[in-house]
């Protein structure tokens, strides 16, 4: 017999045995605690109902405007003949650096403070609170960073894409981090150990049994995160992505605007031609981030390794 | 241990040779790998003191015209119209007002969200559930400022009773309130969850035994238990509300105001710093200086939360873990 359902057993009998002794709970107590079951329903259904609200909502205010010309066309001086063209490719660059900066320094950080660090050092405990405490900093206080460091001050690249990667990549790094290192955790100790008996060094030990373990956590993590930063609007107010921008980047240099500070601002231009074709760029967005999403938490249960 | 050392003392009466476990050669190659993956990490620290770095030195230029005195408490905000005045009270009285809406929404919804998950909710239904709460987490925020706007707000202007007062403008610290505490449901309920899941069967097992309903169990038992890290999501959750900053650039307005309101429109920090961004400034202005003093004033406030929450979350996991 499974010793969970043991378990049962016992305190089903223990139960009954105490109702046996004082008499069943008065009709009060149970008919409060339907009540209290219906409320947590009632609660969930709030979060959810939200949520699809939200969605119908977007849906219904864009498809009006909702076209392939969404796609072709770019900003223009007539809201009949805007589009996202420029945006979408802006975030296509954007992510692109994001990507390139993020995936290594994340997965590096993530390694080091798994495998090499020795947690009763108050060097290691501190970056650890500081990568938690990054992932809780307000996004609109890395675009100050961003303005202040990048985009002026120091590195002075003024308004272009490049500036927005480095400013992205500073913001989702914590969360790939954490991510990184919980599919890390996961790889079971005596996965290490057998390696490390048979005499490999620590970096081998890395390289051929902990990483390819855990890619599949990895990966999900990292599209998580970067979902996080396709959708990512206020930081990049401030590091140039709402200055108008009608042609389409071509390179880490140029001026851009990406997706969703673009549907801010035809929002805030606050014409009711505007409005709906903000509405369909979040249908554009979302429909994006959803795939994105599932894919990652497909991979998820797909890949989910028991051991 | 004993053992140990009567085979280590054995082995060398009998004079063998023990294997050596140390590297034949010095592995500098692993050295510098751990260095390099050092670095990666304390690129984090370094992206800290950069953010402090570039808060503080406008800042200190901005409190060189302006007393900080006048800036914390001051109840006048006109940074561009003259006379001008820096007190920052309207705006961190708007950042409240919304936050507290927000809070109103999300502290019932995302605990009921998250004792249903725990404790009733069948393993399928978990599976199902859980998705859908991180699809809400992924939703952008532009998407919950333009619901707060095109849907909250005209269903409130709708149902607003007369009784209140004046119908609620087109911009209102309501309705972006709303949908800010939508934003943070995910975040109250998944760490909460965590929590309570984290409680021990055994004290369930124990109340149950003891005839408690399952309700009981649930708010007598598992709650307690959970407390530090229920308080930890909503902290975590308050700071994710305050740093919030497109659904109140787009829903909530911008008129700086010194009320507690639901009704009226509002300017939260997060907004000024996003109004004053978009628009056209020179770098050596007064103007500009204020995005950053005000920005530290949201840092320190947020850092100050999260710090509680990390601390309370680790208190439960040094409990039951």
């Amino acid at each position: 017999m499974p010793g969970s359902q043991r378990v049962r057993l016992a305190t089903a009998g223990a139960r009954a045995e105490t109702v046996g002794a004082l008499g069943q709970q008065p009709a009060g107590e149970r008919s409060r605690s339907y009540a209290f079951h219906a409320l947590l329903l009632l609660m969930l259904s709030v979060a959810v109902l939200g949520l699809a609200i939200l969605l119908i909502d977007a849906f219904v205010e864009g498809l009006p405007r909702f076209g392939i010309d969404l796609f072709t066309e770019g900003t223009s001086a007539l809201p009949e003949e805007s589009g996202f063209l420029n945006a979408i490719l802006g975030t296509l660059f954007l992510i692109g650096g994001v990507i390139v900066m993020t995936v290594p320094l994340g997965v590096g950080a993530a390694i080091y403070l798994e495998e090499y660090a020795d947690r009763e050092r108050w060097w290691n405990r501190a970056i650890e609170v500081n990568i938690q405490n990054l992932a809780a900093v307000p996004s609109i206080v890395y675009g100050i960073l961003g303005l202040g460091v990048i985009v002026r001050g120091p590195l002075d690249l003024g308004f272009v894409v490049l500036a927005g990667s480095i400013t992205l990549a500073l913001l989702v790094l914590p969360t790939v981090i954490i991510a990184a290192r919980e599919a890390i955790r996961a790889v079971p100790p005596s996965i290490r150990e057998g390696s490390l008996a048979l005499g490999a060094t620590q970096w081998q030990t890395v390289r051929r049994q902990v990483l390819p373990a855990s890619i599949p956590g990895i990966t999900t993590g990292v599209i998580l995160a970067i979902s996080r930063a396709i959708g990512e609007t206020a930081p990049l107010l401030l590091v140039g992505a709402a200055v108008f921008v009608s042609f389409n980047p071509s390179g880490f240099f140029d001026g851009y605007t990406v997706l969703p500070v673009q549907i801010f601002t035809y929002f805030s231009r606050a014409q009711d031609e505007y409005i709906v074709l903000a509405a369909a760029g979040i249908i554009v967005m979302l429909a994006l981030l959803i795939a994105m999403n599932s894919f990652a938490i497909w991979l998820r249960n797909r890949y989910e390794q028991k051991w | 241990m004993e053992a140990r050392d009567a085979i280590a003392a054995s082995g060398l009466a009998a004079g063998t040779p023990r294997p050596r476990l140390e590297a034949a050669r010095p592995r500098y190659g692993e050295r510098v790998i751990k260095a390099l993956l050092a670095l990666c990490a304390v690129l984090s620290i370094v992206t800290t003191v950069a953010i402090v770095v570039s808060l503080v030195g406008p800042t200190v230029e901005f409190f060189r015209e302006v007393g900080i005195f006048d800036f914390l408490f001051g109840t006048n905000w006109s940074p561009t119209i003259s006379p001008e005045s820096y007190g920052v009270l309207p705006l961190v009285i708007g950042t409240l007002s919304v936050t507290l809406w927000g809070l109103i929404v999300a502290v019932p919804v995302g605990l009921g969200a998250a004792i249903y998950l725990s404790e009733y909710a069948r393993p399928r239904v978990r599976k199902l559930l859980k998705p859908t709460l991180e699809v809400l987490a992924g939703v952008p925020t532009v998407a919950f400022g333009f619901f707060a706007f095109s849907f909250v707000t005209p269903v409130i202007q709708d149902i607003w009773p007369g009784f209140l007062g004046d119908e609620p403008n087109v911009f209102n610290a309501g309705a972006a309130g709303l949908a800010i505490g939508l934003l943070i449901v995910p975040i109250i309920a998944s760490i909460s969850e965590d929590a309570m899941s984290a409680v021990p069967a055994g004290l369930r097992e124990g109340a149950y035994a003891l005839g408690a309903s399952k309700m009981r169990v649930a708010l007598r038992v598992v709650f307690p238990a959970a407390l530090s890290g229920v308080v930890a999501s909503i902290v975590l959750g308050v700071s994710r509300a305050v740093g919030e900053t497109l659904v109140v650039l787009m829903a909530a307005g911008n008129t700086p105001n010194l009320d507690l309101t639901f009704s009226e429109s509002v300017q939260a920090i997060t907004a000024y710093i996003g109004v004053v961004a978009t628009g056209d400034i020179s770098t050596q202005s007064l103007e500009y200086n204020t995005i950053f003093a005000v920005g530290l004033l949201l840092f320190v406030v947020t850092l100050g939360m999260n710090l509680l929450s990390i601390r309370l979350v680790r208190r439960y996991r040094e409990v039951y873990e």
